[in-house]
């Protein structure tokens, strides 16, 4: 389990982003900033993800997509809100199809704001959730044992 | 006639970043059909006009998409300025011209890169996106945004580039040209790229005039139509020629847009040549005060702009028709016919952005 924690994989969804923040995450995984040096892989299977990072507000039809990505990860997992609309609603936030930020529909465990949030932003985002992640997983190990 | 079956693709799937579902109809690897249902990234954001102040609201209009932002709000704040009347300075014009064609840059190499990411060319996509970075570097020295910049303003420019700026702007183009052109060679004259480029997903001339293809799509396919030939802003004063190819295929919708490229980066030179002194911006008085509809070429084709006041602070109706909206139909008709294996590929190939159609 821990050696896990080394090596998270990531996936990400765009709730309804202005795609600013979608390509600063894959800025993230690309050689100026590369993520994968803390053993990082991006990938598309929510099957195989511990880390979700969601990007944009929730709206009324992906709210089910983001729900049911979020019921299809494997426990313990975390959640890393990018870019102020994915925390809040940001500038959106008014707009008749915005229900909120991502915490209106799944918990949020790390927040990182800006708009769009730079890639260093987003780096020290999926860091504090690998702490996050980590902790969810001694629980998860402790209660497991009981 | 084989079975026919229907496999759903996406909206979460790992080709693109967007969400997007189609409903792909295949009698055995073929497909025969595919029905798109959009809606994921819908936001209403062209209803918020009526509750923000115009000049508020361009950067709602930046906000339509992050690939494309400067373009919105350079469309949306030109539409507004012919309703007022508003003549904008020269130097804006130019600053303007020389950022939107930054953009393109960004944007197109942003595109090979997700097209090699598609084709499973890991380092080709790493190196298209290195170089990228570049010219993000430039937008943050120059606008201090890397994605969203924010500096259109109703009545021109909120910041100036010095000529300093300006050179170093130049220099960092003639690195980006030097180092794109083995890029260049490789998307082009490497035989696995062509294997799956060439051939594919061809629409023809009069298919895509039909469909109502726009930008690099429809010049892929041979004709010579784009939006900068109108001259608004500085193109007018720009030596510019549409760039085509003949074949219609994904690769010459590639050959099309590493072409743009060299050519975004020859109009940016031209621009800082002839950019005159002056101000960036002059005062706007009062408000908005009847219709107009405004094209430009966006990097991914030509977007229409609408927008209706009524001599309030508020806005009646912005309206806004992206080329992606008109690139989904041709779309469509390049997906018959084609493997299942080639879908994620040639979705690619019209450079989708969903976050604009949906808006």
């Amino acid at each position: 389990m821990a050696k896990l924690a080394k090596s998270p994989w990531l996936l990400h969804y765009d709730g309804s982003s202005c795609n600013g923040c979608d390509i600063e995450v894959l800025a993230c995984t690309t050689p100026m900033y590369d993520i994968e040096r803390f053993g990082i892989i991006n990938t598309g299977d929510p099957f195989q993800a511990d880390i979700l990072l969601i990007t944009g507000g929730i709206n009324h039809q992906s709210e089910s997509v983001v729900k049911q990505i979020y019921s299809q990860m494997p426990n313990p997992k975390v959640v890393v809100a990018v870019g102020i609309c994915a925390c809040t609603g940001g500038v959106f936030k008014e707009c008749y199809n915005i229900k909120g930020g991502a915490d209106t529909v799944i918990p949020v465990d790390v927040y990182v704001p800006g708009c769009a949030a730079r890639p260093q932003a987003i780096i020290d985002g999926v860091v504090k959730a690998l702490e996050i992640l980590q902790k969810k997983r001694e629980d998860f190990e402790a209660q497991r044992r009981k | 006639m084989a079975k026919r079956s229907i496999v759903p693709f996406g909206p979460q799937h790992p080709v693109l970043p967007e969400p997007v579902h189609l409903d792909l109809v295949l009698e055995d690897e073929v497909v025969v059909g595919a029905v798109p249902s959009i809606g994921f990234v819908h936001r209403g954001l062209e209803k918020l006009v009526e509750t923000k102040d115009f000049k508020e609201y361009v950067y709602i209009a930046e906000r339509v998409c992050g690939i494309c932002s400067f373009g919105h709000g350079m469309g949306y704040c030109q539409s507004v300025e012919h309703i007022m009347g508003v003549e904008v300075p020269r130097r804006a014009a130019y600053l303007r011209t020389i950022w939107m064609e930054m953009s393109r840059i960004h944007s197109h190499l942003l595109w090979l890169g997700l097209l090699a990411d598609a084709m499973g060319f890991e380092s080709l996509f790493m190196q298209s996106w290195r170089l990228r970075e570049k010219i993000l570097d430039m937008f943050d020295a120059t606008t201090g945004g890397r994605i969203i910049f924010s500096v259109n303003c109703v009545g021109g420019v909120l910041k100036d580039m010095d000529s300093g700026m300006l050179a170093r702007l130049v220099d960092t183009l003639n690195d980006i040209e030097r180092e794109l052109r083995p890029l260049a060679d490789t998307f082009l004259q490497d035989y696995t790229v062509g294997t799956r480029l060439v051939g594919l997903g061809v629409l023809k001339a009069e298919d895509a005039t039909l469909a109502g293809a726009v930008g690099p799509m429809l010049r892929a396919s041979g004709v010579a139509y784009d939006a900068r030939m109108l001259g608004y802003a500085a193109y007018g004063d720009l030596d510019f020629a549409p760039v085509t190819a003949e074949a219609g295929d994904s690769y010459a919708r590639c050959e099309v847009r590493i072409r743009e490229i060299y050519q975004s980066i020859g109009l940016i030179r031209q621009a800082v040549q002839k950019i005159p002194e002056g101000p960036i911006a002059v005062p706007v008085k009062g408000n908005p005060n009847g219709e107009h509809f405004m094209r430009i070429e966006q990097p991914r084709g030509e977007a229409v702009y609408y927008v209706k006041g009524s001599g309030s602070k508020f806005i009646d109706r912005f309206r806004l028709r992206t080329p992606t909206t008109s690139n989904i139909p041709p779309m469509l008709d390049m997906l018959k016919g084609c493997q299942l294996a080639d879908v994620p590929l040639l979705i690619l190939t019209i450079d989708p952005c969903i976050s604009c159609t949906e808006r």
